[in-house]
């Protein structure tokens, strides 16, 4: 399986999450778990997502999440789930 | 499972901290071009190197996509030209068609530095030796992205004092063919004692002829994270921000370690090591300077210095041994003058001189690097400068290097400008005083009692 973190940080509005996982949900992208907190003002959603079922490309993937973030005003990152599990975990 | 609070602080490292990883260096050896015909040999680098490198930059570049982490540099590192050219290179202009044969490699592979036109001189120089180091200033001239080094000396083997006296003249010689450039070539020659053979960082990089065929060798570079990271524990005593600089500093070579296992896999070429190395940009808040202001000194070479250094070097190795597999190259905290912000404003200031570096070389990577000094400053003390900075390698059984800047034209107080991750730097002042009879007795020093440990 191959794990995805997506990250959503940005000025908190009505409709963000389900602007993100409808664009999941049409990729056949499966949500494993999703969190978010509100940090200064700022909301931060994190999503651990298997991209294995998609057809897309992880970079046509990110680019399009990329694409959904500047339309609604956010900023969406996808990462591989290896940088954080390398640096926070033995 | 990953929770949001480790993916917000990874992320912050990178957007607001300046974590990235500053070079995957490819490791490329050329032994197998050698011959005695100068255009063949030319041509066999020049397909070597476009080969075995025709992926790096596009590797680089999904790894950076992918983990959402910077790559900043993309190099390639090769065997020292010294050992490829001396059965063909009769002449300086031979010797420097092979330095444009590895600058249009460069360029073709889109790597913005190639390192390796380089001797490994140690004892004596061979008369290939002394051709490479004398076409140097022409090879610096005329090429963009070539860096040169040379290795004078080692604590197995002492210090040859005749290349010693020939390098500060080579570096003068250097600095007037790049004079309307502020002296640039001088940025891409380093002088080294116990140069190590995997280092990925450059002016020094070369491919040493203890590695394998090729080689991928990575540095990350963090100042900024360790600085942030310590700004929450001010005022606490030394074994807090001992733990606090050590796990960071675990944090940052993980990363390095997975870029490095990553490039390793989609390039098909075996991982090397992970350099530990601290490694400033001039941007603001990348720099070692202020991690050691921000340890409690109110500027980089204020009394204090050298232990608030020694200490920072040794925990960003004790943090990083355990996050790769293989570290090697220079790993300690880099202290150029042009490359960091902090050192730049603690020069400006008054507070750090080139004496103080010094010391400060005696208990971090790598030497003194990257300092402008006066244009007009004698080869001989050049020179001078150069054997005192190997004498500190040679018997702290250490790596240390020289690059050294003398800015035709320019004296002390002026500022140069070098341009992008080189930076710039005030003109400093060099002790004036005469070393010439010691510079001219020739020969060599011999190794230290304590390299006898058979």
């Amino acid at each position: 399986m191959k794990r995805t973190v997506i990250t959503v940080v940005g000025k908190d509005k009505v409709g963000i999450i389900a602007k993100v996982c409808t664009y999941l949900a049409n990729n056949s992208i499966n949500i494993l778990d999703i969190s978010q907190t509100i940090i200064q003002d700022f909301f931060n959603m994190m999503m651990i997502v298997d991209t294995s079922m998609a057809p897309k490309k992880f970079d046509e993937i990110a680019e399009e999440l990329d694409q959904i973030g500047s339309e609604i005003g956010v900023v969406i990152k996808t990462q591989h789930e290896d940088i954080f599990n390398k640096m926070h975990r033995i | 499972m990953i929770n949001i609070q480790e993916v917000i602080e990874t992320n912050k490292m990178i957007e607001q901290e300046n974590l990235d990883v500053r070079t995957i260096t490819l490791g490329i050896s050329l032994l197998d071009c050698a011959g005695p015909d100068l255009s063949e040999v030319n041509q066999r680098i020049y397909n070597k190197i476009t080969h075995v490198a025709k992926n790096l930059a596009a590797a680089g570049d999904k790894i950076q996509r992918e983990f959402g982490i910077p790559i900043v540099n993309k190099r390639i590192s090769v065997t020292p030209i010294s050992l490829i050219g001396s059965a063909c290179c009769k002449s300086i202009e031979d010797y420097v068609t092979i330095a444009t044969t590895l600058d249009k490699a460069a360029h073709e592979v889109g790597v913005n530095f190639i390192g390796g036109y380089s001797a490994l001189v140690t004892k004596a120089m061979t008369a290939s030796d002394e051709l490479l180091i004398r076409s140097i200033p022409k090879a610096l001239q005329v090429t963009e992205r070539v860096c040169s080094s040379v290795n004078v000396g080692s604590t197995k083997t002492g210090i040859d004092m005749n290349a010693v006296k020939l390098i500060g003249e080579i570096i003068l010689e250097t600095a007037e063919h790049t004079k309307e450039h502020d002296s640039i070539g001088c940025a891409k020659l380093v002088v080294f004692c116990n140069a190590p053979d995997d280092n990925p960082f450059m002016a020094g990089s070369f491919h040493g002829i203890t590695e394998g065929d090729a080689v991928i060798n990575v540095g990350v570079s963090g100042p900024g994270v360790v600085k942030r990271a310590l700004e929450t524990v001010r005022g606490e005593d030394f074994e807090t921000l001992c733990e606090t600089i050590k796990r960071t500093a675990f944090k940052i070579t993980r990363v390095g370690q997975l870029v490095a296992m990553e490039a390793s896999k989609i390039l098909d070429i075996p991982f090397g090591i992970v350099d530990l190395s601290l490694a400033p940009t001039p941007a603001v808040g990348d720099s070692v300077a202020e991690i050691l202001e921000e340890i409690g000194l109110e500027y980089a070479g204020a009394p204090g210095t050298t232990a608030a250094l020694a200490l920072l070097n040794d925990q960003v190795k004790k943090g990083g041994v355990m996050a790769s597999s293989f570290v090697g190259g220079l790993s300690g905290a880099f202290i150029p003058v042009s490359e960091d912000q902090g050192m730049i404003n603690a020069v400006e200031a008054g507070a750090l001189t080139i004496e103080k570096l010094e010391a400060m070389t005696c208990v971090c990577s790598v030497g003194l690097d990257m300092i402008a000094i006066p244009g007009d400053t004698k080869a001989s003390t050049i020179s001078g400068i150069i054997a005192d900075e190997m004498a500190i390698g040679m018997i702290n059984q250490k790596t240390t290097a020289v690059r050294i800047i003398p800015v035709i034209g320019k004296s002390v107080g002026d500022r140069v400008e070098f341009g992008g991750l080189l930076g710039h730097a005030p003109v400093m002042k060099v002790n004036g005083f005469s070393c010439d009879n010691f510079i001219n007795r020739g020969g060599r020093i011999p190794a230290p009692i304590h390299s006898f440990k058979n």
